[in-house]
């Protein structure tokens, strides 16, 4: 991406432009904030002496890289400096009203994850193993990447899904038990968007044609989803354990060549079905939403149903056939806790990863790609606390598993740049 | 994401004006029927049956015999139905048995147990309402009170445990606590809101896992956990900061319910007699309006999130100075989203909101007697809890099911429906 400055953005550029919208200092004075603690907490107080070790080849590549040694406070001193001097660009231009693209928080976010890391197994024998950190964040990210999109899909409509949580957890149910029956870990994958789809269907149900504020449907759409689920498990899937509710594990595919390259090979080529799925539905969402007539009428409703009433495009029934596409997706997405793991369903084992998808979705501004992003970043804190846990580390694991949610917190509170709802989200459409 | 716009003094559903001529009793006798079939408790009671009547098919779906007798349904259908039947009453006889009153008891004490059991477990429930309601009310959809519940009760718990008081005072501070720390946590939301338009749905879902995390890393350090205990859980607090039992050591019943029944009184007062209360409402009803009519409106964001978190807080309280005694990472259970369903039943007001947290009280005790008594799992309760305000919140497809005349309007229930498109918008 580009840092191109709009025209219009240049002052005096031509009469009667709009008036320039006041500087704010606000995300640049963030960056520098907690580059600074960075700085302070990796680079200055640690002692020195120390030693990290990273490693990265795995058996199958092409050609190894050796495991290399750097010493821990030098490196995460200079990654942080580094780090600093980005945040000093961005007040610079923020000062000349230049636009930073993304690949700005890109860098500023992995020179800052590279400087924990050094700080956090300097001194270890063990080396940390960047591969399968990085394999099993894509892993972990796989069920927020079908939440976000399932959300981004029915949002861009203008109907709030707080339900991916639930339609997440039926989907889960549903594969699990769909896949033991059959003993195949395929027809599970098949079985869940089926149930995600129906709790979207019961959301719009009641969000359009008894017109119920969405917001207060989903909520309640994913206390039912965990009841049903939940008695559902108790009393028939206790009872049959064996026939109902022990799923084959979805075996793992390695595509030829491409999982021999180094480093990215495993990461990206020695996955499930489910992750090849994923970068499908992603790349095929991120070209339709902005680039086809399905795409431009998907977002004229959500943005101004009226307008896009006027010229003829059915909003209500917009809204809903999206709405449920996108339960569909969650539910597939919900396949990862069952099928993918090759585990059994349990209560409530989704545990909040569908609150986790919507806050991606919002971090990642309703955009399949950054919905991508920040699902993989949610993901990777999830799998450095397991990681690290193992390693043995100085943070302990609840303020590792806390971050994404923070982050969430600074993303919404507009210190990580704007973000902005499609604009009719939540409101009804009543001719 | 906007809020939900609830109409506030709008007669819930009775829309619907009464015929007053002067025909005679019997058309007199008409309206008054015609108001009591259109009025909006007929549908609370409607929304309940219909909930409680699918709960049942689940109840008989899961149940052995029934499976058993539907193998030969065509052969002999009359097992089916009255094996059908055995389940669903069996288990709601023990619901109602765990949470009312059991009449199979030995002792009367064991007999009115299950009703003070009910109340107790309302305690949680009906505080945490009442701050969400005001919430609502106010336009704000705090999901929050999960999190504000947890931060209440590591404020109440650490004053109860880490400091040793004379009898009243300790109590009186260890509520104070804990109002101070859900108000708190809720005012990082309701502060974000004002200050910078962040949404306050997204921010305390994220409050609600951030505080999650936050009593499990306490439990973890030397200020929290118990000396000599690998668990996360903390020491019990002392006895001068517990509330005092009202029905002697027999029963759970704690000093927690008339602080229930005070906060009911006090948020009616507050939303309806106060000066604030209607800058509440009129900030719920319309923003801008009340921006030109000169209210602070992010003051009242904040205000709001601060009084319904101190509500939430000192359901905490009730958690952890009543009944649980320590602190562990399970203390609020899941009363924070139970209350959000608590809130929706109940309206937003605040005798609702009291009457709504004793029905899902009684429904969460009595689970626990029938779990116990006929294997029927208490999460059961769950669906009738989210049943039931799903049907509230669509009178038009209750009054469908029932047949029931129409209150006039087509959509939800005006304080749970969503903001529309309306033709004259700018």
């Amino acid at each position: 991406m580009s840092a191109v400055a709009a025209p219009a953005s240049r002052p005096g550029s031509f009469a009667g432009a709009k008036p320039l919208a006041p500087i704010s200092y606000k995300a640049p004075i963030g960056y520098a904030a907690v580059a600074a603690l960075a700085t302070l907490l990796f680079g200055i107080l640690p002692e020195s002496g120390r030693r990290t070790t990273f490693s990265v080849s795995t058996r199958d590549d092409f050609f190894q890289i050796e495991s290399f040694t750097v010493p821990s406070k030098a490196t995460a001193l200079l990654l942080c400096l580094a780090a600093l001097a980005l945040s000093a660009w961005t007040f610079q231009a923020a000062r000349t009203r230049r636009k930073v693209g993304i690949w700005l928080p890109a860098v500023y976010a992995v020179l800052l994850i590279f400087a924990l890391l050094t700080w956090a197994v300097a001194g270890k024998d063990q080396a940390l193993p960047l591969t399968s950190l990085l394999q099993g964040s894509l892993f972990l990210a796989v069920p927020l990447v079908f939440g976000a999109l399932a959300g981004l899909l029915s949002e861009r409509s203008g109907i709030i899904n707080i339900a991916i949580e639930g339609q997440l957890l039926a989907g889960a149910f549903l594969a699990a038990v769909v896949a033991t029956i059959t003993q195949s870990a395929y027809l599970g994958l098949i079985a869940a968007p089926i149930a995600g789809a129906l709790v979207s269907a019961l959301l719009v149900a009641f969000a359009i044609r008894y017109v119920v504020d969405q917001i207060i449907v989903g909520v309640v759409l994913n206390v039912l989803v965990v009841g049903i689920t939940s008695y559902l498990f108790s009393t028939v899937l206790a009872d049959n354990a064996a026939t109902l509710n022990s799923p084959p594990r979805l075996p793992r595919i390695d595509i030829p060549v491409l999982s021999q390259i180094p480093v990215v090979g495993p990461v990206l080529f020695k996955q499930t079905a489910l992750v090849y799925l994923m970068y499908v539905v992603v790349i095929v969402l991120q070209v339709m939403v902005f680039k086809s007539r399905w795409g431009l009428r998907l977002r004229a409703v959500g943005e101004h149903p009226k307008a896009a009433d006027t010229v003829g495009i059915k909003v209500n029934r917009t809204r809903v056939w999206n709405t449920i596409l996108g339960g569909a997706v969650a539910g597939l997405g919900g396949a990862f806790f069952t099928v993918a793991n090759g585990l059994a369903f349990g209560k409530e084992m989704t545990g909040g990863k569908g609150y986790i998808a919507l806050a991606a979705m919002i971090l990642g501004r309703w955009s399949p790609k950054g919905a991508l992003a920040a699902a993989l970043l949610f993901g990777f804190a999830d799998n450095l606390q397991v990681v690290l846990g193992i390693i043995g580390t100085p943070i302990p694991s609840q303020i590792m598993l806390m971050t994404p949610y923070v982050v969430t917190i600074f993303a919404v509170a507009g210190l990580v740049g704007r973000v902005r709802a499609p604009a009719a989200e939540g409101v009804a459409y009543v001719k | 994401m906007s809020q939900a716009t609830p109409a506030p003094e709008q007669p819930a559903g009775s829309t619907a004006p009464a015929p007053r001529r002067d025909d005679g009793i019997e058309a007199r006798a008409q309206g008054a029927l015609r108001e009591m079939l259109t009025s909006s408790w007929l549908v609370t009671v409607c929304a309940l049956v219909l909930a409680m009547v699918i709960s049942g098919v689940l109840i008989a779906a899961a149940d052995a015999d029934v499976q058993d007798a539907a193998a030969y349904f065509f052969a002999r259908p009359a097992d089916f139905f009255s094996a059908a039947w055995d389940a669903v009453w069996g288990a709601y006889v023990a619901l109602f048995q765990g949470a009312i009153i059991d009449p199979t008891a030995s002792t009367f004490t064991r007999a009115v147990r299950p009703l003070t059991e009910t109340m107790t477990t309302s305690v949680p429930l009906i505080l945490a309402g009442l701050g969400l309601g005001i919430g609502f009310r106010a336009g704000m959809f705090n999901i929050g009170a999960q999190g504000q519940i947890i931060l209440g009760a590591i404020f109440a718990g650490y004053i109860g445990f880490a400091f040793d008081l004379p009898p009243v005072l300790h109590l009186l501070l260890a509520v104070i606590g804990a109002a101070v720390g859900g108000g708190l946590w809720a005012g990082i939301a309701g502060f974000l809101k004002a200050r910078t338009g962040a949404n306050e749905v997204i921010v305390t879902i994220m409050l609600n896992n951030i505080a999650i995390y936050l009593v499990g890393y306490l439990l973890s350090t030397k200020a929290f956990q118990r000396e000599g205990s690998n668990n996360p859980i903390s020491p019990p607090v002392g006895g001068n900061a517990e509330y005092p039992l009202l029905l002697g050591s027999g029963f759970r019943l704690h000093l927690g319910f008339l602080l229930a029944i005070a906060a009911a009184v006090f948020v009616w007062w507050l939303m309806s007699r106060s000066t604030l209360g209607f800058q509440f409402r009129a900030v719920g009803s319309n923003p801008s309006a009340a921006r030109t009519a000169g209210i602070n409106v992010n003051r009242v964001y904040l205000l709001v999130m601060m009084i319904a978190g101190s509500l939430a807080g000192l359901a905490g309280s009730a958690q952890i100075l009543g009944t649980e005694k320590v602190l562990t990472d399970g203390v609020a259970a899941s009363f924070g989203f139970d209350a959000i369903t608590v809130a929706l039943l109940g309206r937003s007001k605040p005798l609702g909101t009291f009457f709504a947290g004793l029905l899902f009280g009684a429904l969460r005790a009595g689970g626990f007697a029938m779990q116990a008594r006929t294997g029927t799992p208490i999460d059961i309760v769950l669906v009738v809890q989210s049943l039931v305000v799903l049907f509230i919140a669509a009178p038009p497809l209750v009054r469908a099911v029932f047949r029931l005349p129409s209150a006039g309007g087509r959509g939800a229930a005006p304080e749970l429906s969503a903001p529309v498109v309306k033709e004259a918008a700018a």
